[in-house]
């Protein structure tokens, strides 16, 4: 699974912003561990500089992970496990293990809850790993980071590429673009929420629409 | 509040926002797996988020002075070609990341 191994160099891309901060190190495997978000980690960074308050942290970490709540959407049938795995499961869902889960086919000879487990923990691993590596090495070397921070853009390439050859629909992505650069126009401070919403009511028409024809 | 244990906090809050984001769904609609809209928005909206978080992640870019927002332009579309193409999300990341570390360092394209 060679797809896995990105969140290694991008765990160590965290790791040695966060290191720039004067931190000590072993807080960016912890962060990896019990937050386990990459784009709200690479987001932290800028707030623990600009010393935010905690409200704004909440908010933002929320608005950037919203997204989660419609992986856990498509994934409802899917996690059938009970207990502890399943609270596991859903800790960690990532947007890496989100694609991986419903891009690939279980294995004919595996049953499926234990391949999402496999999936997880060790998308997990990788990125602890690379916490601790980024931070490690940024405590002893010292480099210019400026321009690293584009990993985070690079990720989102990429899941967006992901999602393309999955969809196979142009659409969503001209209504996302769409509502992106008009919420970034109107209200460029909120332009994460604004734009969302603007997307969920139009996706909400369109069901809508969709639904009367099926009846 | 010292430096540690706002540090702490921050890790704290995010820790239980993301949790917060992640349980909600699966909470919520337990006993309703079968809803149209919830199919439909479960299908469609990772692609639109995905796609909102690349712009949201430039949003920092200012496109009207130099060098326009070339630079991550060009990054963007190596990035995108590189992945179409081998679909490695490490060698994509990496390729990309690496040409916009040298454009951003190397002062070209100012």
């Amino acid at each position: 699974m060679p797809v896995m191994f990105g969140y290694i160099p991008l765990g160590m891309a965290f790791g040695v912003l966060f290191q720039d901060l004067g931190y000590p190190w072993y807080f960016a495997p912890l962060m990896g561990v019990i937050v386990f978000a990459g784009a709200a980690q690479f987001m932290a960074v800028g707030l623990l500089s600009a010393q935010a308050g905690l409200t704004e942290v909440a908010i933002s970490t929320f608005l950037l992970n919203s997204r989660h709540m419609f992986f856990g959407l498509s994934l409802l049938k899917r996690y059938t496990a009970r207990g502890l795995k399943k609270f596991y499961l859903i800790f960690v869902l990532t947007d890496e293990t989100y694609s991986l889960i419903t891009s690939t086919d279980t294995p004919a000879d595996v049953d499926s809850v234990s391949y999402y487990m496999a999936i997880t923990a060790f998308n997990q691993i990788y990125w602890v790993i690379g916490c601790a590596l980024g931070a490690g090495l940024g405590a002893w070397l010292v480099f210019d980071t400026s321009g690293m921070d584009f990993a985070l853009t690079a990720l989102f390439v990429v899941l967006v590429i992901e999602q393309w050859k999955k969809v196979g629909e142009p659409w969503p992505f001209v209504l996302a673009l769409i509502s992106a650069v008009l919420a970034l126009v109107l209200f460029r401070q909120h332009m994460l929420v604004t734009s969302i919403a603007l997307s969920m009511i139009v996706l909400a028409y369109q069901a809508y629409r969709a639904g009367l024809r099926h009846e | 509040m010292s430096d540690l244990h706002y540090l702490l906090a921050v890790i704290l809050v995010m820790a239980l926002m993301t949790f917060l984001t992640r349980v909600l769904p699966f909470v919520a609609f337990r006993n309703n797996k079968d809803h149209h809209l919830l199919d439909y928005l479960g299908r469609y909206m990772p692609p639109v988020i995905m796609t909102i978080l690349v712009v949201y992640s430039l949003q920092g870019v200012d496109i009207s002075i130099p060098p326009y927002g070339v630079r991550e332009f060009i990054a963007v579309l190596l990035t995108a070609l590189v992945h179409w193409l081998w679909s490695n999300a490490l060698l994509s990341i990496f390729s990309g990341t690496a040409l916009y570390v040298f454009l951003v360092q190397s002062g070209l394209l100012l």
